[in-house]
This record gives structure tokens, C-alpha cells and sequence, in this order.
């Protein structure tokens, strides 16, 4: 018996609306981290107080973010018992590993020594104080390494093999699941993200105090770090994406010919498709605009090797679900008992073809009678949804660009030591501020969104992995959640804007511009 | 590989346990003082002391809580997926509460407005409160058992509902575990404190250590007694890969007792958790905050050995269908898991309490209102 669809799409939606929640605050965190740890260096290295002040305010609206970060993370790792029970049955063998990683070395040292960062300044020495503001940034760091390798496994699932006995995905590799490709690629491409945020954010809120030519010489020198980190970290996003990524595995090949709506195999190299109207009924790109051999040096770095389209991966996938249907017939004998030679080796050479099969179970619960009609409806199903990829993606890679703009004038200008000048810089740097929040929220869209209809890509589709529940919690706790995170990011969004807007007159040392107001 | 399969699985047993008390022992004190906040503070300045006193280390002392659920996760996958998403809106209630807790510290004092202050003062009762009590009942519920099965497919299903799970036993279970953590969480605030609030703490340390100590025995009573136990009747060898569906289970009345029959040095967890209360409640009137601190932490922990060996081979017993009870032998990882995780928390876990032990001793010593005042907004 298999969930019901209501509580499927319940679950989906929870998941991903307090996932994309979840993200509003870890890319922050993970950049403004590393921001805070080059502000103490400064600090320590000449001693001017300025960068004390500098670590000490910028801290403060990290620790607003840093707490809902942790509030949020919680009911991610919960909700993987709580609505996708067969998903953790299934693949906790492999993927419960990063997720326990997680904790024992990344998130227990961030979280642990957090407290020193704010309580321990006059308990530390100046170096025992800037070791402990690292630690926390690497430790956030590391944290998004251990998530991005439970992630990447579940678009590029590696070092794992099928056990027909406990019906579940077993570890065979520890080491191919900590260096799959896919993870490391997400990994640098998402925490250069973080750092793009945690830049766009000192670079903004900066922006604005020289404009309002208050707290200038605070303003001025996070706005430098800003525009330096900045810089550096938006060309990594750039440069460093994760197309590389998206020639391993079948899914991430769907996923790219996705999001390039690509349904036909071209003759290689393939061009990049400016903007164009996907049609799915039709299956072709209407008005499309291509930019010749882009696609091919972004997605292969090449000029040789071929970028498949829909139409093949469609029929590949129809292949695929008829060789996983043998592999499933021979399943359910191995399961009644039959553990013959004959039976395994056929089990053996078409078990990587299971999930496939399990497709079926959508059309029919018995799998190994599915009717050419529900193979073809199935093969149909491995196409996520190309207009919302195509979109997204492109929405993401725009705001990356504007940003690199904005953060190549803020640099330039920096070190021309004219920034002054250049109004129209700092205004656009206040209003770009969204922008790394959007792009970051879109990537998420493409990679977790293009990879249905599978959780883990090729093993298990999403369809079967909730929990067995009656729709009626899944309405209570996602309403719960709508309504306690609106009101959640009401009040965070308050104080940031409070504290973003008082500046540094909020470490009430004297000196800064609200105080000084009120002294004089 | 080091250990054969079956050591690895009671090793795994054994970690969780230890995760569980490093749970009960950090966490467990922020969770008691949270729930005492809004009785032992009465002004704005006591509530602050309280919740700086906890402030630099509540953080990292929750992750042993997101620890231990990623340890289940990774060690005990169908354990993992069957209590969290039969227990759904216990486990939903839970969350939602420590939810809270983040901003009624953080938040808290960033703002001067009476109410605002007020309102996460709650916050932060509800966040310690309401946990506190669910875990409490969750484990009521383990040693009930649940109505739990599997199809062939090994999916699980679930019988009961979010009101089931308040059975008087499993309330009871809610209240020893409110008890001690609240125990534990007034002898931190009598460790940390000075004046009017270390008296109060002190006060409160004994009721709830009473409390507690009655709470627990009669509870001890009841599973002796009261409620019927599950006994493995059969298995097939622990020794390898095994699924939920592979043996018979009975239910017979005092078989949580089994275990203590056959190994008698076992009532000494039930004994440290009586025990050390009674002690610590001493303790504490003798003005002797430290050694209390001590009693109270090993009543805390005789009282998650006391369940788990009780229930030891057993983690979660199906009451629907006793045969697809989960237990240690057929609930876990594959070997070559579980041997992962083993080294990386035999590495880890000492480097971890190191760090720890470091950070509570820079910040240690009282917290006083004077201290705040000094800090203005940049404490909690």
C-alpha cells in the first residue's frame, strides 16, 4: 500500500517551504561567518579597535540570523522521520551517516563555541577570542559540507548497492559518498553563495550609512571587506557553478536538459538557450534565442562531448523501467523465498534499474504487469518540471551576474578610494540587496525540484517515500508552520532592521553617531 | 572489521545511551531552569541572571539532542522512521516548542518593552516545558509499546492517535522526566546564582528532587506491576542482517523485570536514579551546589539506564503486532555503518566533551545583575 497522493504533496510542500525557510538564514550565517573572522584578524593584527567595533556589530546581526538558523535546521533533520518514514528506512543506512557527521563535527563545534563569541570578549585573550570567531565559521562551513554530501547522494547516489533482504539501500563505500563529485562541486558552489550573501549584506547595510554620511569611517572599511570577499566569491559561484555537476548520473543529465529545455540531442557542442518559451505539450522551445556552443563549454567543458535532450533521455528511461521491471519480478521471488543462483543473477543484472520499476507503482501496485500505455506515462514522469527549471535557473544565473557587476564597481571603486563619489553605486547596492536571497532560493528550486520525480535520483521515487499518515496532521502541522514562521520572520526581520539601522551606536561604546547625537 | 555485527549493534545501543544522558545532563539543566523562569524571576533583572546563566552554552548544549536524533538516524534507521513519524504530533509539538527557544534568548533582551520581554519569557517556559513533557511521554509509550507494523515492504504503519499517547502511565512517564529536569535545571540556577534567586532555586531543587524520587518509584511500581513487558521469545542469529518480520514476541505481564532477574547489578540504575535524588535534594540543603549538581546528574542517568535496560533488547515493541517489534538485533544499520559511525564518535565524542568542558569553565562562576547591567544589550 502506498501513501496517499494528498499526503505525499502535503509533505512535499512542508518540506520545501521550511527548507527554502531554512535558507533564508544559512547562507547568511555561512558568509557573514567568515566576514566576522577577516574583520578580528584586522583587529588583531593592528590592533585597532575600529575592527573590534566592526566584529562586535556585524556579530550582532549574525547572532539575530545565527538563532533562527538553528531554530530552523531542527525540523529538517525531524521531518525526515516524521513525514518521509520509508525514505529513512529505505536509504538511513547511507544517508543518516553525513547527517550524524554532521553533528559530531561540524555543528556541535559552531554551535558550542558561538557563546564565546559573544560572552567571551572580555574573558578570552585577543587571539583565543579571533580562534574561536574561526571555529564557528568553519565550523558552519563544515556543517554545509556534511549536508551537501547527504545531498549530493541523493542526486548522484554512489558507494551504495540495493539489499533484497532488508529492502533497503546499504553503504558499500564510505569514501565514494564523502568525495562524490556532485557533493563536492554543490559544496563550493553553494557555500560561495553563502559568502555572496554575507558580502551583499555588509555591502548593502554599509551602502546605506554613507549615504546617510553617518558612521563613515565604520561604513567605508566593512564596505572594502565586503567588496573584496565579495568579488572574490561571486566569480567562484560564477566560474565554480555546478553545471560540472550535471554530466554524472542520469538525473542530473534530465535536470540539465531541463533546465536548458533541450528535447532534442543536437550535434555537439550545444548552444545556451538565452530565453524561450518551453512547450511542454509540443515538446520544443518556442522563440528561442541561442547563444552557439555556450551549453557545451558550461555543462561538459567541452566542444566535443554531447548534451542529450528530453526526447532520448525519455526513451532511455523507457528502456530502463522495462529491464527494472524484470529486476522487480525477480525481487519478489528473491523475497518469497527463492534465493536460487538463477533468480539472483537475474535479480543482480537489472537491480540498478529497480527504482525505474517502482515508477510503476503509481499505475500498478503489482509493477510486473504494467501495460506498454503505463511504461510510456511512467517514462514521462522522469521529465521534472521543464518551464519551472528553465525559469528558475535563468533568474538565478541573471542575479549572479548583476551581482558581479555590483560587487566589480564596489571593488574598483574601493580601490580607486572613490566610492564616495559613485551615489548611484551605494543606492544599487542597498536595493541589490535581495538578490543573493533570490538567486540562492532559486538554485535550491533547480536542484531539489529537477530532481523529481525521485528523492534519492534512480533508487526511490518521492511518490513512495512519506510516512504513512492521515492528511488531516499534515494540514495541522504545515498551517502550524505557516503560520509560526510568518510570524517568526515578522519579529527577526524587525530587529534586523532595528539593529541594521542603528549601526554601531547599538554597542553603546560612545563613540558613533546616535550617541554622539545625544551627547552634543 | 573490528567487532562482529552483533557487538556493533549492542555498541550502537550503548551510544545512544550515552547520547541520551549527555542530552539529559547539558540540555537537561536549560530545559528545567527554562521551566522554572517565569516562577523563580520575578523581575526583569532576576529573569535575566537566569537566562544568562545559561546563555553562552544552551546552544551547544541542544545539538546533543540533534546529535542523538542524527545518531538514530544513521545507527537505527527504522527506530528513526517509525517512532518519528508515529509519534507526529507529539514530535511536531516538540519541535514547535524548541523553536522558541532560540529567539527568547536571543531576542529576548534586545528590545526594552516590558510585554515583548514578557511574552518570550513564556516563550522560553513553553520551549522547555512542553519538550521536557513529550520526551517524558514518548518513552512512557516505548515501554507501553505502540501500534506498530510493517508490510512486506518493510513500510510502516501506525494505529494510534496523537491522543493515545496520554495513557496515565505516559503521563506519568511526562511528569518524571519534567521532575528531573527541572531538578537539575534548579541546582544549575542555585550552582550560577546569588541572593533571593540562589534561595529560590534551592527551594524548588528540593521539591521537584521529592517529586522526582516518588514519581520515579511509583512509576517503577507500575511497570513491575501495572503494565505488561514484551519478552523475545525467538530470533534467528543476532549475528546477522535481519528485518522486523524474522521472530516471535509475547507480551506477559512484568517482563520489563526479565533483564534484572538474570543480571542483579542492574537495580543500580534504578537505585542511582532514587538514590541520587534523595541525595541531591540533601545536597542541596547543605548549601553543597556542586556535589548536588553531581547527585542529580547521576539520578538523571540511572534513569535512562533504567529504561534501557528494562527494555533492553527491545527499542520500540509494537503492541498490534508484537512480532514487528523493533529491536536491537533487527533495527539497525548494515555492519559497515555502524563501524563508520562508531569510529567517527569514538574520535569525536572526547574531542567534543573537551571543547565543551573548556568553554563551561571560561564562563564559569555567578552571574549577577550587575554583570548585566553592565553588558547593556549585548547580553541576553
Amino acid at each position: 500500500m502506498i501513501p496517499t497522493e494528498e499526503v505525499v504533496n502535503l509533505s512535499r510542500l512542508q518540506f520545501g517551504l521550511t527548507a527554502m525557510y531554512h535558507f533564508l538564514f544559512v547562507p547568511l550565517t555561512l558568509g557573514l561567518g567568515f566576514i566576522l573572522a577577516i574583520m578580528e584578524s584586522v583587529y588583531v593584527m593592528t590592533g585597532k579597535e575600529i575592527y573590534k567595533d566592526m566584529t562586535r556589530f556585524w556579530g550582532i546581526l549574525f547572532g539575530i540570523n545565527f538563532a533562527m538558523g538553528v531554530a530552523t535546521g531542527v525540523p529538517l533533520e525531524f521531518q525526515f522521520g516524521t513525514n518521509w518514514a520509508y525514505f529513512s528506512h529505505y536509504v538511513g543506512d547511507v544517508f543518516g551517516v553525513p547527517l550524524a557527521l554532521e553533528g559530531l563535527i561540524a555543528f556541535f563545534l559552531e554551535a558550542t563555541l558561538v557563546g564565546l563569541f559573544f560572552f567571551g570578549w572580555d574573558r578570552l585573550s585577543k587571539v583565543q577570542h579571533l580562534a574561536v570567531t574561526w571555529l564557528v565559521a568553519l565550523g558552519a562551513n563544515l556543517s554545509a559540507l556534511f549536508i551537501l554530501i547527504a545531498n549530493g547522494w541523493m542526486q548522484y547516489p554512489v558507494g551504495t548497492e540495493f539489499n533484497y533482504q532488508t529492502m533497503r539501500m546499504e553503504l558499500t563505500s564510505f569514501a565514494d559518498v564523502f568525495f562524490n563529485p556532485v557533493a563536492q562541486v554543490k559544496f563550493v558552489h553553494t557555500v560561495a553563495a553563502g559568502y555572496v550573501t554575507g558580502s551583499m549584506f555588509v555591502l548593502g547595510i554599509s551602502a546605506f550609512y554613507l549615504l546617510r554620511r553617518r558612521d563613515t569611517a565604520f561604513a567605508i572599511r566593512s564596505f572594502a571587506i565586503a567588496a573584496g570577499f565579495g568579488l572574490a566569491s561571486v566569480l567562484s559561484v560564477i566560474v565554480l557553478g555546478d553545471e560540472s555537476g550535471y554530466e554524472l548520473g542520469e538525473v542530473q543529465k534530465t535536470k540539465l536538459a531541463a533546465i536548458e529545455s533541450e528535447w532534442e540531442t543536437h550535434e555537439p557542442p550545444a548552444g545556451f538557450t538565452i530565453f524561450g518559451i518551453p512547450n511542454r505539450e509540443q515538446e520544443t522551445t518556442d522563440y528561442a534565442l541561442k547563444v552557439p556552443y555556450a551549453l557545451g563549454l558550461i555543462a561538459t567543458r567541452s566542444i566535443d562531448e554531447q548534451v542529450i535532450g528530453l526526447k532520448d533521455l525519455m526513451e532511455r528511461h523507457e528502456t530502463y523501467i522495462r529491464s527494472g521491471m524484470i529486476a522487480y519480478g525477480a525481487l519478489q521471488k528473491l523475497r518469497a523465498g527463492n534465493t536460487s543462483e538463477p533468480v539472483r543473477e537475474v535479480f543482480d543484472a537489472h537491480k540498478d534499474h529497480l527504482g525505474y520499476a517502482l515508477l510503476l507503482k503509481r499505475y500498478t501496485p503489482n509493477v510486473v504487469d504494467a501495460t506498454e500505455y503505463q511504461i510510456r506515462q511512467a517514462a514521462k514522469d522522469t521529465i521534472p518540471n521543464v518551464e519551472a527549471l528553465f525559469w528558475t535557473f535563468r533568474i538565478m544565473v541573471g542575479c549572479g551576474f548583476l551581482m558581479l557587476f555590483i560587487f566589480a564597481a564596489a571593488f574598483y571603486f574601493t580601490a580607486r578610494r572613490t566610492v564616495w563619489h559613485h551615489r548611484w553605486l551605494l543606492w544599487l547596492a542597498v536595493w541589490a540587496m535581495p538578490l543573493p536571497w533570490i538567486a540562492s532560493e532559486m538554485g535550491w528550486i533547480v536542484a531539489e525540484y529537477g530532481r523529481q520525480p525521485w528523492t534519492i535520483a534512480e533508487v526511490l521515487p518521492t511518490f513512495l517515500s512519506s510516512s504513512s499518515l492521515e492528511p488531516g496532521d499534515v494540514y495541522a502541522s504545515l498551517a502550524a508552520f505557516a503560520l509560526f514562521y510568518t510570524a517568526l520572520l515578522v519579529v527577526e526581520l524587525y530587529l534586523m532592521f532595528k539593529y541594521a539601522r542603528l549601526g554601531p551606536s547599538a554597542l553603546h561604546t560612545g563613540s558613533y553617531h546616535f550617541e554622539r547625537e545625544r551627547a552634543s | 572489521m573490528i567487532f562482529d555485527y552483533e557487538t556493533f549493534k549492542i555498541i550502537w545501543w550503548l551510544f545512544i545511551g550515552v547520547l541520551l544522558i549527555g542530552f539529559v545532563w547539558t540540555a537537561g539543566f536549560d530545559l528545567g531552569a527554562g521551566a522554572l523562569l517565569p516562577f523563580l524571576g520575578k523581575k526583569d533583572e532576576e529573569r535575566r541572571v537566569i537566562i544568562n546563566s545559561m546563555g553562552p552554552t544552551w546552544e551547544g548544549n541542544q545539538v546533543w539532542l540533534i546529535l542523538g536524533a542524527g545518531a538514530v538516524f544513521a545507527a537505527w534507521p527504522m527506530v528513526y522512521a517509525a517512532a518519528f513519524s508515529g509519534f507526529y504530533a507529539a514530535m511536531l509539538l516538540a519541535l514547535f516548542a524548541l523553536i522558541l527557544r532560540p529567539g527568547g534568548f536571543v531576542f529576548r533582551s534586545k528590545l526594552d518593552d516590558p510585554r515583548w520581554r514578557s511574552a518570550w519569557d513564556w516563550a522560553l517556559f513553553v520551549g522547555a516545558t512542553v519538550p521536557a513533557l513529550v520526551f517524558g511521554i514518548a518513552f512512557g509509550n516505548l515501554l507501553l509499546g505502540v501500534p506498530l507494523q510493517y508490510d512486506d515492504t518493510l513500510r510502516s504503519f501506525y494505529g494510534g492517535s496523537f491522543w493515545d499517547l496520554l495513557s496515565p502511565f505516559a503521563l506519568l512517564a511526562g511528569l518524571v522526566s519534567l521532575a528531573m529536569l527541572v531538578m537539575h535545571g534548579a541546582i544549575f540556577l542555585q550552582l550560577r546564582t546569588e541572593g533571593v534567586l540562589h534561595e529560590r532555586a534551592a527551594r524548588a531543587a528540593q521539591f521537584f528532587g521529592l517529586l522526582f524520587a516518588v514519581a520515579f518509584a511509583v512509576a517503577g511500581l507500575w511497570v513491575a506491576f501495572g503494565i505488561e513487558g514484551y519478552r523475545l521469545l525467538s530470533i534467528a542469529d543476532p549475528n546477522t542482517a535481519l528485518t522486523p518480520l524474522q521472530k516471535t514476541v509475547t507480551r506477559a505481564p512484568g517482563a520489563w523485570l526479565d533483564n534484572y532477574a538474570r543480571y542483579p547489578w542492574m537495580w543500580l540504575a534504578p537505585a542511582a536514579g532514587v538514590g541520587g535524588a534523595l541525595a541531591a535534594v540533601l545536597l542541596v540543603r547543605a548549601r553543597r551546589a556542586g556535589a548536588a549538581f553531581m547527585a542529580s546528574g547521576s539520578a538523571l542517568a540511572g534513569v535512562v539506564l533504567t529504561a534501557g535496560l528494562s527494555m533492553f533488547p527491545f527499542m520500540l515493541p509494537s503492541s498490534s503486532r508484537p512480532d514487528h517489534s523493533l529491536t536491537v538485533w533487527d533495527s539497525g544499520s548494515s555492519q559497515l555503518t555502524l563501524a563508520w559511525i562508531f569510529w567517527a564518535t569514538v574520535i569525536m565524542l572526547p574531542i567534543i566533551i573537551a571543547y565543551t568542558t573548556w568553554v563551561f569553565r571560561v564562563i564559569r562562576g555567578k552571574v549577577t545583575a550587575n554583570d548585566i547591567k553592565k553588558q547593556g544589550h549585548s547580553a541576553y
